[in-house]
This record gives structure tokens, sequence and C-alpha cells, in this order.
């Protein structure tokens, strides 16, 4: 039996909707492809994961006055080249604005306020002093101090407390036998799957996969008590343990 | 060969001078021979605490820039003959001093004597991190309150990270916590940390605790060590805390309330 035509309009095939997303937004404050590459590459860097094929938002206000103009194209192909995904530009000039759709990006209208704020980063800035990097799991035996910093390429375990002050981070887990008064970092490389466990949770700061939640959050039945701490759907989860 | 003690702390105005005083004179009273050098150069005052200062004629700054003799700039106590001071220099400023310098200094100084203690400044930066850079053992003077808790936690990771014994591998710097101006009352009122509150906070080996006393100002402006004091609460804790220091067994004093009269009376 033919389908009748008034049936085929009763189950829409597409749907329009409107959604809000949060996209990273890459500022670009020089003209010089080179550097802008080779800085590109060092943020990548840090965090693989994250960025890989990520969508993203070109701002490109910051050199608007300038005299010297950006190709355009060639920054968008560079910017593919490393992984990830440009879906658009803003802030840009005329002649910008007609490459970008040349290449099928959008064009968004300029944008001022909020959107000018760095992205919060909780990322590793992997500081070269005062740190101390190991390549296998790291085992700690005596108190980490205020002002100290520990980093492990793997999985962390500190048998002593950490003091209020002290940050440690770790691309894998981090088991703490002591009391943790400080910061603690898992999953700094956006390992979602790494955890946290604590013979006795007092932190500052607790995070994994650049999840975090401050002291003044954590519920007063967790505190003081061993716990394993795990994200579950982009929130850390508090278990007594 | 001499045992180097560092007396710091991070934070300022907590007693390391006092104690620096206390402790030399208290090592020194005790048969062995010792130095006390002052590190806070430019802020000059171990020399007023030890009564002094009108005997300084060349400083710390002087024996390292080879300007004179170590023999020159050690002032010999007057009390106790086994006890010298190295003042600091008043016109100079932490610049002047120099990790080589200092080395040799101490060297010097450990082919005579039996411990070296090092007054260091308050802070963070190149006076406190040279006063602690050669040291064997480290008093870290603490308050019972919370930012100068933090502040000896911070002190106490410098101690295990830049120290000579951290960067040539050697044994850990030997740690001691020292709480001064502990004043039970006050724990009791909540008002104040207490010895546990600390020792928690810290997890440090507890050598000492000096109690509140009216007395420590008084000695310090007559330029006497308050060890000397023997009558004081305070003096009788240093001299506890020395004899532990060097092996004795004394229990804690002064950490709980004094009993008043009427209080004595009605005790069941």
């Amino acid at each position: 039996m033919p389908v009748e035509p008034h049936q085929a309009y009763q189950r829409p095939a597409i749907e329009f909707k409107s959604v809000t997303l949060t996209m990273p937004v890459l500022n670009i404050a020089d003209t010089d492809l080179g550097v802008i590459t080779e800085q590109l590459k060092i943020k990548l860097k840090q965090a693989p994961e994250f960025f890989r094929n990520s969508p993203l938002l070109v701002d490109l206000h910051e050199i608007r006055a300038e005299q010297e103009q950006l190709d355009l194209g060639a920054l968008i192909s560079a910017i593919q080249d490393l992984g990830l995904l440009p879906v658009g530009i803003r802030g840009a000039t005329e002649q910008q604005k007609k490459t970008a759709l040349q290449q099928h990006m959008a064009v968004l209208p300029d944008h001022r306020g909020s959107g000018n704020k760095p992205a919060p980063a909780l990322k590793p800035e992997v500081p070269k002093e005062e740190l101390s990097v190991t390549e296998k799991t790291q085992l700690i035996t005596q108190p980490i101090r205020s002002g100290q910093r520990i980093y492990a390429k793997k999985d962390l375990i500190v048998l002593a407390q950490v003091s209020a002050g002290a940050e440690i981070m770790a691309e894998g887990n981090i088991h703490i036998y002591g009391t943790l008064r400080g910061r603690a970092l898992a999953g700094v490389q956006g390992d979602s799957e790494a955890r946290i466990f604590c013979a006795d949770l007092q932190a500052e700061l607790i995070s994994i996969a650049g999840h975090y939640r401050i002291s003044e959050d954590l519920q007063q039945a967790d505190r003081g008590r061993p716990v394993q701490i795990h994200l579950q759907d982009q929130a850390l989860i508090i278990n007594p343990i | 060969m001499a045992r180097i003690i560092v007396v710091t702390s991070g934070k300022g105005g907590v007693g390391k001078t006092t104690t620096s005083a206390a402790i030399a004179m208290g090592l020194a009273k005790k048969g062995h021979r010792t130095a006390v050098i002052d590190f806070d150069v430019g802020l000059r005052n171990l020399d007023l605490i030890m009564g002094c200062e009108r005997r300084v004629v060349y400083d710390f700054i002087n024996v390292i820039n080879e300007e004179a003799t170590l023999n020159q700039a050690l002032i010999r106590d007057k009390r106790c003959n086994q006890l010298y001071i190295l003042p600091a220099s008043q016109t100079r400023d932490k610049e002047a001093l120099t990790k080589e310098g200092v080395g040799r200094v101490l060297d010097e100084l450990s082919k005579t004597f039996k411990y070296i203690v090092c007054d260091s400044p308050a802070g963070i930066e190149r006076g406190a991190n040279l006063a602690m850079y050669y040291a064997d053992d480290a008093f870290v003077v603490t308050n019972p309150e919370v930012s100068s808790v933090r502040d000896s936690d911070r002190m106490l990771g410098i101690l295990a990270s830049k120290s000579r014994r951290a960067e040539k591998g050697e044994e850990p710097i030997k740690e001691y916590l020292l709480l001064t101006r502990y004043s039970p009352e006050r724990v009791k009122l909540g008002e104040m940390l207490s010895v546990e509150d600390v020792q928690d906070i810290l997890s440090l080996h507890l050598l000492g605790v000096i109690p509140e006393s009216k007395s420590v100002l008084t000695a310090s402006n007559a330029g006497i060590p308050i060890i000397l004091d023997e009558k004081s609460d305070a003096g009788q804790a240093y001299s506890d805390l020395v004899a532990r220091y060097l092996g004795e067994d004394r229990p804690l004093r002064f950490v709980d309330e004094k009993k008043s009269l009427l209080g004595r009376l009605f005790r069941v």
C-alpha cells in the first residue's frame, strides 16, 4: 500500500533545537604563524587527551588592529594538523571573515566580557623547580610539607601526612596513608579513571582529571575519615572505605 | 667534628634568638665548647640577648670577606668560658652571606668546637637558607598558633629538600620541635593550640615546651640568656630541653595549668 502523503508529515525526519555548549576558545595574540604553532604544540602536549578532536573557536580580536595580517587559511590548516577541529572564528576582519566562509567555518559575532577570561585551568603547568618527578610509581615515606610539590608520572603512594599548603599530583592514582591536609590532584593528564585514596580527608582541594572540589565544598561527614574519591559523570564521588 | 644546630622557624618573633642564646649557654654550661652565630645580617640581635653588644669589633661578614680572622671576631662569654658568640653585621644585608663563605667559617669552627648554634633570621630567603644549609640538627621553634605552625611546616619542607644533606643524599637533618610561649591556661580556654594539636599537624619529635613567661622579656632586656634564670619556668624548661637533647630523660613540665592556692587546697 502506498504511503499517504499526510502520514509522512506526522513523523518529522529533522528538528531544529537550540543548545548551549561550552567550547574552548583559542585567543590569538600574535600574527607570526610559526610562533603560534610552536606555543600551541607545547600547550597540547600538557594534556593531549583533553584537546584531541576538540572543537575550537578561534578568536582574532587581539590582532585585529595589527598592520600585518595573519593568513587565516594557513592558521586553520595548522590547527587542524595538530588534531583540533576549528569550527568558527570571531573578532575577525572583513577579509578574514571571507576566508573563513570559503573554508566553511562559522563567523560568530564579537564577544566581550566573561568570555575573555582565560579558561579555568587546573592544568599542571609542569613546573621545573621544587618539583620531584619520577617515571614509575612513586613512594614517599616522609611527610610532605607546606610548599612542597610532588609530581608522579604514574601512581603516587604517600605513607605520611600531606600538610596544608603542599601539593601532590599524579597522572594515575594517589594513595595517602596519613592525613591529607593539602591538595591532591589525580589523573592530571586527563585520566578520569584515576582515584584518590586517603586515610584521613582534611584536604584543601581534591581533583581528578581537572574536576575539583575545594575544602569548603566537602561534606562534614566525609571529613576526618578514610575515603576513596572517584569520578562519575564528571562529578567527584567521595565514598567512605 | 662539631654538631651544627640551626634554630629556625620561618615566622618572626617566635623566639629563635632567645632559644639560640639559651641553648648555646645551656650546652656550654654542660661543659661543651659551643659557638653561637647570628645569621640575621642587618638586624643584629643576638649580641643584645647575650649581653655582649659593647664588645663587638668584627663580625661574621668580616670573617666571610677575610677582613678579620675568626679569632678576632669571636667574643668569649664572660659568664661561661666554653661559650663564644659570632655576631652578625648590622651595616650589611643578607646578600653579603655566601654559601662558600659560610661553609668555610663553619668548617674552621668545627675544628675546635663541639656544638655550633646557628640563629636563623625569619623568612625563607637567603639568610634563613644559608643558616640551615650546613645543619646536622634543626630546632624548629613554633608558637602554638596556626600561622606559626604553617610557617614551621614550610621550613621543614625546605630543611628536607634544600640542605646540604638533602642535596648530597646523606642522612637527613634531625628535626626537633620546640614549642615556645605556651600558656596552659589559654589552651584550656581554647584560645591556643595544645601540644597535641601542634604535634598532630607537624608530626615531629617534641624536644621541649617553653611556657610563656614574663621573665623572658626581663632577661632579654638585661642581656642575660633566660636559661641562667634558674628560678623562672622558662629557664628551667630550657635546661630540661638541653638535657633532653644531650640524651637525658627529663619529664615534660609546665604543660599543665598551674594550680592556684585555692585549687590546691580543694584538690581531692
